[in-house]
């Protein structure tokens, strides 16, 4: 059990950049999934946790001890990789006491071990098979269970799902947090599926380019992204991101999408709205796809209803009925301007839009 | 070779079908195998052989696996000059050799020449670079994550060369290890050069030097001699080849 914390950590490959200066603070006990696009840095960073790179500045916090200079074996950490990495010439059980047999532990305590994490997996029976005679999913199992043998103070998981089939991915994921519900073991989760991510983190963190844009839960980042990256990056289908233009309008401001649709600015956002319009930065108008099928498709005009404002866009390449979400207002969200807003689109035409 | 092994020396320089022995004989084994000549050909080839590949695979398993996985300075130059070193043909080499060892008895008054045992020192210039390479290729098939895995397990390099890496390897080390003792068993020019005692000779050169009288070739105790020094390559060939043939790497990784 322990907390893990990273301080302006920086990884540079050859002088290229692979991660650039990130501080996060995981909570004991807590399912943190790293998430992000390709190369934007995730596995580099589980993999400097874990001791098998090096980071090139900042630090790295294991419980209370600084880890830099630590060996992976002496970090008390355990690692599940993307292609399971079990050892082909043992048994699965000989796999999943390999480490303790390396630290001697004696065998009736192995063995109690094994039977007990083999149980939580259910591979009681596959014990005695090699891992060519095993499936992906069980394979993967195999790969937990040599992890969860261990007992580290943390559980390192490298995109344990990719290799798997659509099905199996479902049912490992479910049961990867069934698994982190009875074993409660601080775990770091890297994914390229926003899906896992949603489903299995207390917290995400969201990087990109080396860099991480977003701390949150799922709830947050879903609802309040804080960069135009996280709006676009979670959520499915994506979000639809508008240019638009914001005008002065008599006694208010108007956020103008395109020549046929102009959304009055509520009094409230005014004053920040003003302030952005100042410095010429961009505002977006940013959409949010809603699972709801709308009704009123003929609205051909931006229209005010209740707390709810509806407009339909038509022409331009882009389809879309928009919804203003309840309670949820324009926003000024950094670093560029933009509100959030929640779309219900037309049943006929499920064509996610995103117009920039 | 087995079909005029079987035949007398009169029957092999006869113009009958060559393809028959009319009158087989088992005189040129019982004379080979009485021989005390022969048998000490055959002693010192098998000792050779079974030194020199001991020696080759501790140096080149041992070599591969920090060439092929620590990254060290200068590790991927040191990994081309072990393959080069390879390509350089004994014939280039055995007269340098030669001179060295003239050197090194001049100066220091050990003689190294005419030695069986100095084979043991000589054919691992040979063997050790191609099965180093042959090694290195094999260990870099391993999935680099099998042995991260180990590392995060608490495996140290040792261990992880004993436990993972030599058991998953263990095709590639068969075939360095049929190929070693195939190149120390049949080697011809360095036992030619370095030994020249009837006693001091392996098999290969015995065969040629001894059966060999002027212009007189007893035809039937070499094919005799050749066919029996085949034997044991053969044989051994037969044991690993189950072994070098079942692939060990299977459901390591996905695929």
């Amino acid at each position: 059990m322990a907390q893990v914390a990273l301080r302006n950590i920086v990884k540079t490959f050859d002088k290229t950049p692979a991660v650039q200066g990130i501080d996060l603070d995981i909570a004991d006990r807590e399912f943190i999934v790293l998430v992000g696009p390709s190369g934007c840095g995730k596995s580099t960073t589980l993999r400097m946790i874990a001791g098998l790179e090096e980071a090139t500045s900042g630090e790295i916090y294991i419980g209370d001890q600084l880890v830099n200079d630590v060996p992976p074996k002496d970090r008390d950490i355990a690692m599940v990789f993307q292609n399971y990495a079990l050892y082909p010439h043992m048994t699965v059980f000989e796999n999943m006491s390999f480490g303790l047999r390396l630290k001697k532990f004696p065998k009736a305590e192995i063995k109690e071990r094994v039977q007990g994490a083999a149980r939580i997996l259910d591979i009681t029976e596959l014990l005695d098979r090699r891992p060519k005679q095993l499936s992906g999913g069980q394979r993967q199992r195999v790969a937990m269970g040599r992890a969860i043998v261990r007992n580290p103070k943390v559980f390192l998981f490298d995109e344990p799902l990719s290799n798997l089939d659509a099905k199996l991915r479902v049912q490992m994921r479910t049961e990867i947090k069934k698994i982190h519900q009875k074993v409660t073991t601080t775990t770091v989760y890297v994914t390229h599926d926003q899906v896992e991510a949603m489903t299995l983190a207390d917290r995400v963190v969201i990087m990109n380019a080396g860099r991480i844009d977003q701390i949150g839960s799922p709830h947050e980042v879903y609802h309040a992204p804080k960069t135009q990256f996280v709006a676009g990056f979670i959520g499915s289908p994506t979000m639809n991101m508008l240019p638009c233009r914001l005008v002065e309008n008599g006694s208010g401001l108007t956020v103008r999408l395109s020549d046929w649709l102009s959304l009055p600015v509520p009094p409230s956002r005014g004053g920040t709205l003003s302030r952005a319009r100042r410095r010429r930065a961009d505002l977006r108008v940013a959409s949010r796809a809603h699972y709801r099928r709308a009704r009123g498709c003929a609205a051909r005009r931006s229209r005010l209803r209740g707390a709810a404002r509806r407009g339909r866009a038509d022409g331009h390449g882009n389809n879309g009925v928009f919804h203003r979400r309840r309670g949820g207002g324009l926003r000024a969200g950094q670093p560029r301007r933009r509100g959030t807003w929640s779309e219900s689109r037309c049943g006929s035409s499920p064509t996610s839009t995103r117009c920039t | 070779m087995f079909i005029t092994s079987l035949k007398s020396s009169a029957e092999i320089s006869a113009a009958s079908n060559p393809w028959w022995v009319y009158n087989p004989t088992l005189s040129n084994y019982a004379d080979l195998l009485t021989q005390k000549t022969y048998l000490i050909f055959f002693r010192n080839s098998a000792v050779v052989s079974l030194c020199v590949v001991t020696i080759t695979m501790l140096i080149s398993v041992l070599a591969a696996f920090s060439l092929a996985r620590m990254k060290f300075w200068g590790s991927a130059t040191l990994a081309t000059g072990v393959f080069l070193a390879y390509l350089i043909p004994d014939t280039l080499v055995f007269i340098p050799l030669f001179k060295t060892f003239a050197f090194i008895h001049d100066k220091t008054g050990i003689e190294l020449i005419n030695h069986w045992w100095v084979l043991i020192i000589l054919l691992p210039t040979l063997t050790v670079p191609f099965c180093t390479w042959i090694m290195i290729g094999y260990f870099a098939s391993i999935p680099k994550e099998l042995d991260e895995a180990a590392l995060i397990d608490g495996a140290g390099y040792i261990q992880m060369l004993t436990k993972i890496f030599i058991p998953v390897a263990l095709p590639g080390i068969i075939a360095a290890t049929i190929f070693c003792f195939t190149v120390s068993w049949a080697n011809f020019l360095y036992g030619l050069a370095f030994t020249t005692s009837a006693d001091q000779l392996t098999l290969p050169v015995g065969i040629v030097t001894t059966l060999i009288r002027g212009d007189v070739y007893a035809w039937g105790q070499i094919m005799t001699g050749a066919l029996l020094g085949a034997a044991p390559p053969l044989i051994i060939y037969a044991f690993l080849m189950d072994y070098y043939i079942a692939g060990l790497t299977a459901g390591a990784t996905k695929g």
